[in-house]
């Protein structure tokens, strides 16, 4: 993002109009949009201690963000976390996006990539990122004991300054920077050196977002805003379906469009260039009205309805091929034991992304193609700049990558392939020119990838006693991993972990668990979509939890602080979610319903209120508590904004939010027929966040998942009636209830 | 024929066809990218400007239809980002990927131009106009209730 804006400062765009990374409370003087805005962290200023930190003379503190920004906040919290052990100045710091340079910024949780998902990035740098800190002090100590002429052991630090307090001296950090020598050698630091938390200044303790004052003028920079000097722009008409291609269009029709340049034959579909972005999308639909395509791919003919059907059968098939996800004890040979046994299915459809910023991408590609530089909003700088050398057959190294704010990402901004990004990579390369190819909303929502379709069969067997024994889920889903990330894929072992994660009973003390994956894979495009596995799969275990609580004549959420009586964190977040809603009291014409989650290691309960209208089947929430322990919460204000969004996530998926899939082809076109929550839908949310000392573990998307099942418990709180299909359409719920 | 308007106080012209979405004249032409694509359908939200001081879909208004009138975008809302509802939206930390707020700030001006003094459902009503994926509604009713008190 650095390169780009220089980049377009030669190009004479003025500093105003490019992405910022204007660091934390000096965000009043970045206000406002002149032309000579301070606060934008073009480059790195002074000396570097590290490739992490530059400190100048002056006592700006550049730090380099390794995660891409897609209002998650890491923009602001990974540089954060070096800036505690730096012991930095806050308003001093500016923050750069990192190069693309994986031996240094790659994420530790995905094997080194640059890859921001899975609410890992403060859980996996964060150990990292203290230690970095922390040795770039020291330079600085080290270097001003030698300048003062004292033992290094009498020196502390206060925000951006070291004091020798026996001589009553100081020298701050932009001092230090003019003389200081830096070792060739990072300095060592020991872990017990680092900061205990009772005397963090930053972390715990909330800051303004580094690049949100940026988002209430207009001056964020997604790459949709991106303008180059004779850029044109591009559209795709792709196929419906994965793996065919276009047969014929009527190319007279189309180059009849005015402002139109040329039509390009992709091996996936047909593209347009155009002057002006009304006329590549006017030529667009000109494509669309006449192509055919190949009846190659796999989905043709594939209807989701009946899919659903087939995969809800496979479960129940005893010469289904499985496979064995989880396996803790010996279920194969406990449940035959048991005395007793409950069974239950549940369903779960197609879902998607829906983020605002419809996918995109710029790219220029040299005339004889053998080198780009390519702007995009991308969830992994690693695979970008690989999806790019690729789709050229060209070196990576012969790739820049401008990586800019992403207008929401939910894991669509992040497959191996960078479909979005390599629209633009081949248009420009076709046409010779700079292009900018944005795909409308029809076409993020028929080419979308979506959260796969899913049948749940569970079992539980109990003991004489009646307790808990035995815990048997056997998924039929369409497969993930293998279409979204062939080459994860391969790495794990050909797991796929995005479509079956949480299918468990985590947490519960269930002492036999057997999950059985049987793989489906139906040629629909398929992406982690947030909360991944989570959402189908604990809609399917909390659901069942609850239900064989009702089967016990236990109540289903003293049931759940029973199972979780060996999990201390997890206990107490279902508890505190329960006194947070008053459970125990009766609403009249209301259903309350809870849900447990460990997701990832972060513990996360909730309890919502819902009432139906039994004329519609429209399920109303009026209320959704939810208490989450993340461990250390390095920004709390920010965990709870986090937990909002993703319950507000969590209702779209329970309630309305569903892709139904005839021919092989998408049905679904815009937001009439896709229908996300609207601040009318939301009701209060009450978040509590537990702050604990434990190592800080993900907050973007795990209170997801709680909802589904939270609202078909308290359907049936209310109803004595069980939803096992979601979403809960008012069609289902009429039909369910009677 | 070029059409002749006023953008955020200043004149401005454009030659594209008199079809064309007022949306794309912004963004491409202008180069007020501040307002957003995000469904061309009238649907989000992400698009609102203000023409004659009143909230409209940039994606659903033809440039023909504002030959003469004055559009404020959100680079036009305030000279220093200091309007009562961007210094309300950051108070209260509304913008998460930040992608619909220069749509939800503009249509919470327009609410408070007409109504200064909103209900909580009035404002709820109101942005229900807006879409936001990130889920940040609560804070953005939040955000309005503060603008109207320190307005």
């Amino acid at each position: 993002m650095n390169m780009y804006i220089n980049r377009l400062e030669k190009a004479g765009v003025s500093r105003r109009q490019v992405m910022i990374g204007a660091a934390g409370l000096t965000f009043a003087i970045a206000l406002g949009g002149r032309a000579d805005a301070a606060a934008v962290a073009t480059e790195r200023a002074g000396q570097a201690l590290s490739p992490w930190v530059s400190i100048a003379p002056d006592g700006t503190i550049t730090i380099m963000s390794a995660a891409t920004e897609m209002g998650q906040g890491s923009m602001t919290s990974l540089p954060l976390i070096i800036a505690e052990e730096l012991d930095a100045d806050w308003s001093k710091v500016r923050i750069v996006p990192a190069p693309v340079n994986e031996k240094i910024y790659g994420n530790p949780g995905f094997g080194g990539m640059m890859y921001t998902a899975g609410s890992n990035a403060v859980t996996s740098y964060y150990k990292n990122l203290r230690l970095f800190g922390a040795q770039a002090r020291r330079v600085l100590l080290d270097n001003a004991a030698k300048k003062l002429g004292v033992p290094v052991e009498e020196l502390s630090t206060e925000p951006s300054v070291v004091v020798h307090a026996k001589s009553d001296r100081k020298l701050n950090y932009g001092e230090i920077a003019a003389f200081a020598e830096i070792p060739a050698q990072a300095p060592e630091v020991k872990p017990d050196e680092l900061k205990k938390p009772a005397s963090f200044r930053l972390i715990t303790k909330d800051v303004m977002r580094a690049e949100l004052p940026h988002k209430i003028n207009g001056s964020a920079k997604y790459s949709i805003d991106v303008q180059l000097p004779g850029m044109l722009y591009g559209a795709v008409v792709r196929a419906p379906v994965e793996g065919a291609a276009p047969e014929n269009f009527d190319e007279a029709k189309v180059m009849a469009v005015k402002g139109i340049i040329k039509t390009v034959k992709l091996p996936y579909g047909v593209g347009v260039v155009a002057e002006t972005p009304w006329a590549a999308f006017a030529a667009r639909r000109a494509v669309e009205d006449s192509v055919s395509w190949t009846k190659d791919g796999k989905a043709w003919g594939f209807d989701s309805e009946n899919g659903l059907a087939r995969f809800s059968a496979t479960a129940r098939d005893p010469n289904a091929k499985v496979t064995d996800w989880f396996k803790l004890g010996d279920v194969r040979s406990e449940m035959p034991k048991a005395a007793s046994t409950f069974e239950a299915e549940y369903l779960c459809d197609y879902a998607y992304h829906s983020q605002m910023e419809p996918l995109n991408g710029v790219a220029s590609v040299s005339p004889a193609g053998d080198s780009a530089e390519v702007w995009c909003g991308t969830q992994s700088q690693t695979m970008a700049l690989e999806a790019t050398a690729n789709a050229l057959g060209i070196d990576r190294s012969k790739v820049t990558l401008h990586d800019t704010l992403l207008g929401g990402g939910f894991g669509r901004r992040g497959p191996r392939d960078m479909d979005f990004l390599i629209d633009a990579v081949l248009l420009s390369k076709a046409a010779g020119k700079p292009v900018k190819s944005m795909w409308t909303r029809e076409d993020d929502i028929r080419n979308g990838r979506f959260r796969p379709l899913s049948a749940h069969l569970l079992r539980a067997g109990f003991d004489d006693k009646g307790k808990l024994a035995a815990w048997q889920h056997r998924l039929v889903g369409d497969r993930v991993t293998p279409f979204a990330d062939p080459v994860r894929y391969e790495k794990a072992g050909k797991k796929d972990f995005i479509l079956m994660l949480g299918a468990d009973a985590k947490g519960y003390d269930v002492a036999h668990q057997l999950v059985e994956q049987v793989y489906e894979d139906t040629g629909v495009r398929t992406a982690p979509l947030r909360g991944i596995g989570f959402t189908a799969n604990k809609f399917a275990t909390e659901t069942f939890v609850d239900e064989l609580a009702y089967h016990r004549g236990v109540d289903p959420l003293q049931y759940r602080l029973e199972l979780l009586s060996k999990t201390p964190r997890g206990h107490k977040v279902m508890e505190r979610a329960g006194q947070m809603a008053d459970w125990g009291r009766k609403r009249e014409g209301h259903g309350l319903g809870a849900a447990y989650i460990d997701y990832s290691g972060t513990q996360v309960a909730a309890v919502v209120e819902i009432s139906i209208n039994r004329d519609t089947g429209k399920i109303t929430i009026h209320n959704v508590w939810c208490a989450i322990d993340c461990g250390t919460a390095v920004q709390p204000d920010n965990v709870t904004a986090q937990t909002e969004s993703s319950v507000v996530y969590g209702i779209g998926l329970a309630l309305t939010e569903r892709i139904s899939i005839k021919n092989g082809a998408v049905e679904q076109s815009n937001f009439h027929d896709y229908i996300v929550p609207r601040n009318r839908d939301v009701p209060p949310m009450h978040i509590e966040v537990i702050q604990t000392d434990n190592h800080p573990t993900g907050v973007g998307q795990m209170a997801t998942p709680l909802i589904t099942p939270a609202v078909s418990n308290a359907v049936m709180n209310l109803t004595g009636k069980r939803l096992r299909h979601a979403p809960f359409t008012e069609e289902r719920v009429k039909k369910a209830i009677g | 024929m070029p059409i002749n308007f006023v953008v955020n106080g200043k004149p401005a012209t454009t030659d594209a066809p008199p079809e064309t979405p007022l949306l794309w004249v912004i963004r491409e032409d202008l180069k007020l990218t501040g307002t957003k694509f995000g469904c061309g359908a009238g649907l989000c939200g992400a698009c609102m400007v203000h023409i004659d001081g009143k909230r409209a879909f940039s994606c659903q208004t033809e440039v023909s239809e504002i030959a003469g009138k004055s559009v404020t975008t959100i680079e036009g809302l305030s000279a220093d980002s200091n309007h009562p509802v961007q210094k309300a939206w950051l108070a209260e930390r509304v913008p998460q990927c930040g992608y619909c707020q220069s749509g939800q700030i503009m249509s919470a001006a327009d609410l408070l131009k007409q109504n200064p003094k909103p209900t909580r459902e009035q404002i709820v009503e109101h942005m229900s106009t807006n879409l936001c994926r990130c889920g940040t509604y609560q804070r953005i009713v939040r955000a309005i209730e503060r603008a109207a008190r320190e307005a």
